[in-house]
């Protein structure tokens, strides 16, 4: 018998099977894969990045647009195109007052963010998903930004890079979420006809209407390490076949094998690897 | 007939009867010498997706739709109208035969999803519906699509990029099953009725909301019950879809390529609901 024995305070703010996020409070955060406690700055500034195992926390859409344009400078759009309610739907609570809540919560107008600015000197419109806001889900306000986001890129022969977030099409949109993934196809159609980049980047995780859309139809699609990619969830195709997924299945480094991607790249390699590829794919004289 | 009284949980039962006519009743009973095709030339066969050459009114078109089966060895084969990726690269490729030889391009909607499952996800289903979408928004030819019975999600709309979208009265086109909804949204799949309702699936949901252009009446009288053991004849319910095909064909066959690409970004570039400007 020990009487010496302390069970190991935890530390607070993460728990096992949460999501990811990293809190604002408090100095440290437990590193949901190797349990190491991380000192919050030491973690900002590897870019939400464990240091000790690599693994990669979900990051806002804000601090994502930062860490890709040039000094993280760049120039808000279309903040002011909102979701609706059109189909005045209502589940466990009104679709009206999830929006309200969602804004609220993560301090962001929509579950998308775009902005044009400088990335290795080209001119680049980027977009980026956020998972705090009603799981990063696609409806005709993401659609329309998305949409708008490729049409002021053909006007001025810039680049479009999306990072993709997302649990896939909004449910309380109904058939009007859906044919978001058809406006943005269409988009990316003419954007392609144009000769134009489209870089995307997927983020655990990408699932669903995201995933069978734009997502898959970068020029070069990158994932970040061991994010979930997929057009089902695991849990749709366990509950179709009734039998457990295979470990790793639908994570990054499964899809390159499979060939769906083009590349899995650290966070703090991103940058570099796509003005890298701007490098290769803008014109000389912009 | 007239079934404008029906809820929206009626029609999504409707539209998954057995007796309803499939893409190949149609390829049969509507136009005349089809040709089936096989094969994505890349890995395999899907059976869940039928495609080929036809004749309507003595025009060549060429027919694509998702097939289900009536009874279980057919919905085995068929896997219940669900393709996987070899379906849409077999569909996509049958579509550019018809760009190539400037035949129009008639897409039958018909699958409560795209299948999810191990194999599906290997293959790159995601990749194989994405592609789909951006490819049929610059086929340079007509190009119509009919949600005959079950609009199930993406793997409803991987053929479902047109000129004209048209519906039949009872088909439903949604984002996710009433029942898939329920389970995640009310956390109970027997809520489906009322998810049904709240998910605006209906034809003429989705002709107020600007999805599809236009309804196709449904002309056969039959009474809705689970084990209707009724005489079924595609016939009779796609009676009145003759016309609005050949109509459609007429109209589009009358704008140049440049316009039709043109007006077909335009109406998928309208589509959805915000706030603000």
């Amino acid at each position: 018998m020990s009487w010496f024995r302390r069970d190991k305070p935890k530390i607070e703010g993460q728990k096992d099977g949460e999501d990811q996020t990293v809190r604002t409070e408090g100095i440290f955060v437990k590193c949901s894969e190797c349990d190491t406690a991380l000192y919050k700055r030491e973690l900002r500034e590897s870019n939400q990045v464990c240091i000790h195992c690599g693994h990669h926390f979900r990051l806002g859409a804000r601090e994502r647009l930062e860490l890709l344009f040039d000094e993280g400078a760049y120039e808000p759009l279309d903040e002011e195109v909102t979701s609706d309610d059109p189909l005045d739907f209502v589940d466990s609570k009104p679709y009206k007052q999830r929006i309200k809540e969602a804004q609220e919560k993560s301090g962001l107008p929509e579950a998308i963010i775009s902005g044009k600015g400088l990335v290795g000197g080209h001119k680049v419109y980027a977009g980026a998903m956020d998972m705090s806001f009603i799981g990063g889900s696609m409806g005709s306000a993401v659609g329309e930004k998305i949409t708008r986001l490729i049409e002021r890129a053909m006007k001025t022969d810039g680049a479009v890079i999306i990072f993709s977030a997302s649990g896939g099409a909004r449910m309380q949109e109904g058939t009007l979420s859906l044919m978001q993934m058809a406006k943005i196809s269409v988009a990316l159609a003419r954007l392609h006809d144009a000769g134009l980049p489209f870089i995307s980047v997927l983020t655990d995780p990408t699932t669903g209407g995201v995933t069978a859309s734009f997502a898959m139809l970068g020029d070069v699609i990158i994932g970040e390490p061991k994010a979930l990619i997929g057009f089902a969830g695991p849990r749709v195709i366990e509950q179709t076949i009734r039998q457990k997924l295979p470990k790793g299945f639908q994570r990054s480094e499964f899809l390159l094998e499979h060939g769906m991607l083009d590349m899995v790249v650290d966070r703090r390699e991103m940058k570099d690897t796509i003005v890298r590829l701007l490098d290769f794919m803008m014109k000389k004289d912009d | 007939m007239d079934t404008s009284n029906e809820s929206a949980f009626e029609r999504v039962q409707r539209a998954r009867h057995p007796q309803r006519p499939y893409a190949l009743d149609i390829f049969e009973h509507v136009f005349t010498d089809f040709k089936e095709l096989h094969g994505d030339r890349r890995f395999a066969d899907d059976p869940a997706i039928v495609a080929g050459f036809a004749r309507i009114d003595g025009t060549e078109v060429a027919v694509i739709g998702q097939q289900k089966g009536r009874d279980t060895n057919q919905r085995r084969h068929r896997n219940f109208g669900m393709p996987k990726p070899e379906g849409y690269r077999k569909a996509l490729r049958i579509m550019k035969l018809a760009e190539k030889f400037s035949r129009p391009i008639i897409t039958f909607v018909d699958t409560p999803g795209a299948y999810p499952g191990i194999d599906a996800e290997e293959r790159g289903q995601a990749e194989a519906i994405a592609y789909n979408l951006r490819e049929m928004a610059h086929l340079r030819v007509p190009t119509i699509i009919v949600v005959l019975g079950e609009g199930g999600s993406g793997g409803a709309l991987a053929i479902g990029i047109g000129d004209r979208v048209l519906m039949f009265e009872n088909a439903v086109y949604s984002v996710i099953s009433p029942e898939g909804c329920a389970a995640i949204l009310f956390k109970d799949a027997t809520r489906a009725e009322k998810a049904a309702n709240s998910l605006k699936l209906t034809a003429s949901d989705l002709q107020a909301l600007s999805i599809i252009d236009e309804i196709v009446p449904e002309t056969q009288e039959w009474e809705f019950s689970e084990d209707s053991a009724e005489e079924f004849s595609a016939n009779k319910v796609t009676a009145g879809l003759k016309a609005v095909l050949l109509r459609h064909l007429r109209e589009l066959g009358k704008i140049t390529k440049e316009d039709l690409l043109e007006k077909r970004f335009e109406k998928f570039r309208a589509m959805g609901k915000w706030a603000g400007a």
